[in-house]
């Protein structure tokens, strides 16, 4: 009768908040201190310890000056606290079963309304960007938000590349499908693979992005490794991780959340405090790695990038186009 | 089993043995709380440890009736005031700890959340049933209400209910932990079904 829940190992396992401001020895201490300790528990588990982080540095990139810098959410949440669920429906999942995906060789396939579709290897795309940081604020639908740095490029310059004709409307992503790398994908949670696709307008927009690591080293498979994109101003799952295929196309594609419960996951899925999931308020936040006792944070209105983005949606009902 | 005699003293620890374990997760919830062990989102582990432990009570206390008759002893339900008070303890904390970190007593807050999500409306009507239970709990009022006491305590059964679709209801995807519950309060609920023909058959 008395149901252990998974998560709670690494919960209860994370080191305490530290500094972020501080160097990145400090960082990179606290993340062996934390291996350390969840390697422990993960062993008494009887969970094989495994790579949990790529921690490969990534040397160099142009650093973000946004002021979001001052609440970052600390490393140690942002690379333990993730909803991915080909590794699990449980938040701490991913941390602990993400070593068996295999990031190199990692190619995407491009395919539909381009001039130059292909399969193209990680690596060549990456000789073509400038990589740089990225500090956007992540908000979930399950109404709690984190502040991440990411590391990559913009959407837009990668799409360049590839010469999208005049036909393509929509861009759509897919995830791996691997059930051997993958095992969430053995359950029927959602359908596989997963898939997310964006209208073109919003993946030209320039805060669009292509993240490949965070915290100035390459992405932790958890988090979606080795290439994710992020568009902040979306409910996060709209945040595909782990891309093998872009295709660009005419027609709006069917996306992975909004098919099997499109009354609560729409396509466009923009923060809009104003309206509610069908099942709950999305007017404030939790803030991941705040105190208990500060209070929610008012949820704003495109996660507070409505300058850049809000022309996109003009004339548009946003209640009923959520 | 139903020969055993036990004398005051006997009642006495068991009944402190019993209130001990069932403080336990209690002190463990406080214990991390208060140690910053709560992880990434400490609002949302405390309600779903207070939730679980709400639940869970709930339906040990339901369990009670059951093993009287499967034991065919009366040791059990001198128990089932306690575990169902619990029940309404970790219930009540569940509240608190919605009311004060989750909304941070904010009447405006409240007139938001609320009627934006309906799990929320469930639970708070699920705790607004539970109170009378946990007030007439005593033997005062088992005397004083009599035969009726009974039908006011089989209230219970309609409070498990909007307790699992309060859980139904708030989960994303993963129906798992929802769906043992359920599977639980069905075979507690199973032992009732005499009652329930007869309930539905007055109708």
């Amino acid at each position: 009768m008395l149901i252990r829940k998974k998560s709670q190992l690494v919960d209860n396992d994370v080191t305490p908040k530290q500094d972020y401001e501080n160097s990145r020895a400090l960082i990179s201490a606290s993340r062996r201190h934390f291996l350390a300790q969840s390697s422990t528990a993960m062993l008494a588990a009887g969970l094989a310890p495994a790579t949990l982080w790529a921690g490969d540095k990534i040397s160099d990139y142009l650093p973000s000056k946004s002021a979001l810098r001052s609440e970052l959410t600390p490393y140690e949440y942002v690379t333990t606290y993730n909803n991915f669920y080909e590794f699990g429906t449980a938040k701490g999942d991913p941390v602990v079963r993400a070593h068996t995906l295999k990031t190199k060789p990692w190619s995407v396939s491009v395919e539909g309304e381009v001039t130059k579709p292909g399969v193209y290897d990680l690596e060549d795309i990456l000789k073509r960007q400038q990589l740089e940081e990225r500090i956007y604020r992540l908000r979930c639908v399950e109404a709690w938000s984190m502040v991440v740095p990411w590391i990559g490029f913009s959407l837009a310059s990668l799409i360049k590349q590839f010469e999208p004709t005049s036909k393509a409307k929509f861009i759509e992503f897919t995830t791996l499908y691997d059930p051997e790398q993958m095992p969430g994908q053995r359950s029927g949670s959602l359908k596989w693979p997963y898939v997310e696709a964006l209208r073109m307008d919003e993946a030209m927009n320039p805060l669009s992005f292509m993240a490949t690591g965070l915290y100035g080293e390459l992405m932790p498979n958890q988090n979606g490794a080795p290439l994710r994109l992020v568009v902040p101003w979306k409910y996060g799952f709209k945040s595909i991780k782990s891309i093998v295929k872009i295709r660009f196309s005419e027609t709006m594609p069917s996306t992975s959340w909004n098919q099997i419960a499109s009354r609560e996951y729409g396509f466009y899925a923009n923060v809009n405090p104003q309206v509610p999931h069908p099942r709950w308020s999305q007017r404030r936040e939790r803030v991941i790695g705040a105190s208990l006792f500060s209070p929610k944070r008012d949820t704003e209105m495109f996660n507070g990038y409505a300058d850049e983005v809000a022309h996109l949606y003009k004339g548009m009902n946003l209640n009923k186009f959520f | 089993m139903a020969a055993l005699k036990f004398s005051k003293l006997h009642w006495a620890f068991f009944k402190t043995l019993v209130f001990i374990l069932c403080l336990l997760p209690f002190l463990s919830i406080t214990w991390d709380a208060f140690n910053d062990l709560l992880g990434a989102d400490p609002i949302q582990r405390l309600h779903f440890r207070t939730g679980d432990w709400t639940l869970r009570f709930l339906l040990i206390s339901l369990t009670m009736t059951p093993l009287r008759r499967v034991f065919k002893s009366s040791f059990p339900i001198r128990f089932r005031r306690m575990l169902g008070l619990f029940c309404f303890f970790y219930a009540s904390l569940h509240l608190l700890v919605w009311l004060v970190l989750d909304q941070s007593l904010s009447l405006d807050n409240m007139l938001d959340d609320v009627p934006e999500s309906p799990y929320i409306i469930l639970g708070l009507l699920a705790y607004i049933l539970l109170l009378p239970l946990a007030v007439t709990s005593n033997l005062a009022s088992m005397r004083l209400l009599g035969a009726k006491w009974q039908s006011l305590h089989r209230l219970v059964y309609l409070i498990a209910l909007l307790g699992l679709v309060h859980f139904f209801w708030l989960t994303k995807l993963d129906n798992t932990e929802p769906l043992i519950y359920t599977f639980v309060s069905v075979v507690l609920l199973a032992f009732r079904w005499p009652y329930f023909k007869r309930f539905w058959g007055s109708k």
